[in-house]
């Protein structure tokens, strides 16, 4: 017999006795205001977040950025200079010196500061996770209160790989202190549109 | 694996010697309980997430065949080829049959405590593919020759001194700088520059999701995505018992697991990975090695709820005064030293022993294994089986006697008190155990039974 024979014989063996699945219950409130309790969050987790009214504030701030002669690859087709078309297959070699990525998250998790960013939204898995600085832009109507409200609104599998990230790459490794940057992004700035047509 | 391994309490003596160090140790592993507590309070609900958790594992493993199935079915209609491993030496086959299959040189690995329990990286280098641990305490502690100490801190018995000196010998970093910024961007550096160069990835599972196929792996560090995405091969290796039914029980299982293991509300990256990018190849190895053993004991099935968040080490007052190594167990503290002897008996006989059955591990489980209890009944076994040793076994038999007879219980006693009243040297003296770091007590004037005798008018 092949190993996977064995090991389905070797637990149907056991006859266990049959447990049901417990229906899942939730009976926190959700608060009024999602978007404080967000902020709140993102902050402890070393992020930060800002309220922008239109697409125009964050070009504003990408144009700054830019005469810094940061490099920037952008991912939101809805902002000036969005070049994530040149990217889609480019090697870690290549992304490696990305100072700025920008890219559109789904829903965002109040409770836990947390942003569901999908492949899509990506163009290219590496640079979420590559760049120096992330920026995530999300729709305020995307805010949900806790993990439950935040799978019930994703289908995890629509695409082959989708990431929640809840602010910059960190570590505690070494004797417990708390290093912001660890081997990803240094930082992660969040931007909130409130009115989602820009 | 050594064989010859030193019995925890011995192991422990010589941790405690460094007592700076050991107060150290303890303190810090309480402060993480403390944002653990501090994380837990804040949500209302805390309690009845942990019933559900646990109770989602206990069907998923009375089910286990079916949900191995169906994720299994899944995953290969994900373009993602399922591999099972009876034991630890099957799945190190399996991993490097992938790799040599593909000519694979270096390997980047994220943290998977599996892997450890398997003696994955050994075995590799055995046949010339060099290894890299990327998380950054894994890798402090490879580049040391030694293992993790804690499967969530895994250099948490280290000193930012050693670290420093650690970086020294071999990336060459400035002699004596001890910050911990420091150290951090000087690792990022040298492991970065090896994400880039890397043939494969090699990941543990957090969680596997039966009804699509998926697998999710949390890093605060962001060092399994680094791997995987930048290399053209991904080898997943999880426990069978890894498998939950679907995306929604995750809501359960990611409010708990970071809140549990380091206080966070979560880790900073959870990454669902349902289907390679075109190139690239997955391969999932399912790994038995005890685990089917463990679901047949009715004692110690629940240890295989277990998500490994760490909360039972920092909690237990052994753990924290002895460290992590003294286990010699790939998972050690309280939940290790229910796994251990699962797996080999004679050589973990020591490791049920190795706690005070306070019951303080069982409190914060996040899926409320009974993890004291199991302990307790771990000894049992152990003493039946005969593997309690000569001292514990006939000092058992002795008490047995005394206690089950009033006439020699009293008699002792009242000799005993004599004895201690007036030689006291005869018990404060390095012969008995129970003198070490204490002092003993002093012994009543008379005993309860003869103090009742003159009172109870």
């Amino acid at each position: 017999m092949s190993s996977r024979e064995n090991i389905l014989e070797a637990i149907r063996r056991n006859k266990l006795e049959d447990m049901l699945l417990p229906s899942l219950h939730f009976y926190e409130h959700k608060p009024e205001d999602l978007l404080s309790q967000f902020s709140h969050t993102l902050s402890g987790i070393g992020g930060s977040c800002r309220k922008v009214h239109d697409y125009e504030q964050i070009n504003a701030y990408l144009a700054e950025a830019r005469g810094k002669n940061s490099s920037i690859i952008n991912a939101v087709e809805e902002l000036t200079g969005c070049n994530i078309n040149d990217f889609f297959n480019a090697d870690a070699k290549l992304l490696e010196s990305t100072e700025i990525f920008i890219v559109r998250g789904g829903v965002a998790v109040a409770e836990n500061g947390a942003i569901w960013v999908t492949e899509k939204n990506m163009g290219n898995r590496l640079l979420p996770f590559l760049c120096q600085k992330l920026i995530i832009v999300v729709e305020a109507g995307n805010l949900v209160f806790n993990m439950y409200e935040a799978y019930e609104k994703i289908a995890i599998d629509q695409e082959g790989y989708g990431v929640f990230i809840a602010g910059p790459s960190k570590t505690a490794d070494i004797e417990q202190s708390l290093v912001i940057g660890a081997h990803g992004p240094l930082s992660l700035d969040v931007f909130i549109m409130e009115n989602q047509f820009g | 694996m050594n064989q010859n391994v030193t019995e925890h309490s011995k192991a422990a003596a010589q941790f405690l010697k460094d007592e700076n160090r050991a107060a150290w140790h303890d303190e810090t592993l309480w402060f993480v309980r403390a944002k653990r507590d501090k994380a837990a309070q804040q949500l209302p609900e805390w309690e009845s997430l942990r019933e559900m958790a646990s109770a989602i594992k206990a069907h998923t493993l009375a089910h286990l065949d079916e949900y191995l199935l169906i994720f299994e079915a899944k995953a290969k209609a994900n373009g993602v080829p399922i591999h099972w491993a009876a034991d630890a030496e099957e799945h190190n086959r399996i991993v490097y049959s992938i790799l040599e299959k593909h000519k694979v040189k270096n390997v980047v690995k994220s943290k998977s405590m599996l892997t450890e329990e398997c003696g994955l990286n050994h075995y590799l280098e055995n046949q010339g593919v060099s290894v890299v641990d990327t998380d950054l305490g894994e890798f402090i502690v490879q580049l040391r020759k030694e293992q993790p100490s804690h499967i969530v801190l895994p250099a948490i018995h280290l000193k930012k001194e050693d670290v420093s000196n650690t970086f020294h010998e071999y990336l060459q970093t400035e002699k004596n700088n001890y910050d911990p910024a420091y150290l951090t961007k000087s690792a990022r550096k040298v492991l970065r520059e090896k994400f880039l160069t890397a043939d494969a990835a090699i990941t543990g599972v957090n969680f596997a999701l039966a009804e699509t196929g998926g697998i999710v792996v949390c890093t605060n560090e962001g060092n399994a995505d680094l791997g995987v995405h930048a290399a053209q091969l991904h080898i997943a290796c999880m426990g069978i018992e890894k498998l939950i039914p679907r995306a929604e029980h995750l809501g359960v299982f990611l409010r708990l697991l970071a809140r549990s293991a380091t206080g966070q509300p979560i880790s900073t990256y959870s990454s669902h990975f349902h289907r390679p990018i075109k190139g690239q190849e997955v391969h999932i190895v399912l790994v038995d090695n005890g685990r089917t053993q463990q679901l047949g004991r009715e004692d110690f099935r629940n240890s295989l709820k277990c998500i490994r968040c760490g909360a039972c080490f920092n909690t237990c007052p052994v753990y924290r005064r002895s460290g992590g190594h003294s286990y010699h167990n790939s998972v050690a503290g309280p939940i290790g030293s229910i796994l251990a002897p699962n797996l080999d008996m004679r050589k973990n006989a020591d490791l049920p022993f190795a706690s005070t059955l306070c019951g303080s591990c069982t409190n914060v489980c996040p899926v409320k294994i009974n993890i004291h209890e199991q302990l307790w009944t771990w000894r049992q076994i152990l003493m039946k089986e005969g593997y309690g040793g000569f001292v514990k076994k006939s000092s058992m038999k002795a008490m047995a006697v005394v206690l089950s007879n009033p006439r020699i219980y009293k008699f002792i006693g009242k000799v005993s008190r004599r004895l201690m009243q007036r030689l006291p040297g005869l018990v404060n003296n390095k012969l008995n155990p129970w003198y070490k770091n204490r002092e003993m007590p002093q012994p009543p004037k008379q005993s309860f039974n003869e103090w009742y005798e003159k009172n109870k008018k």
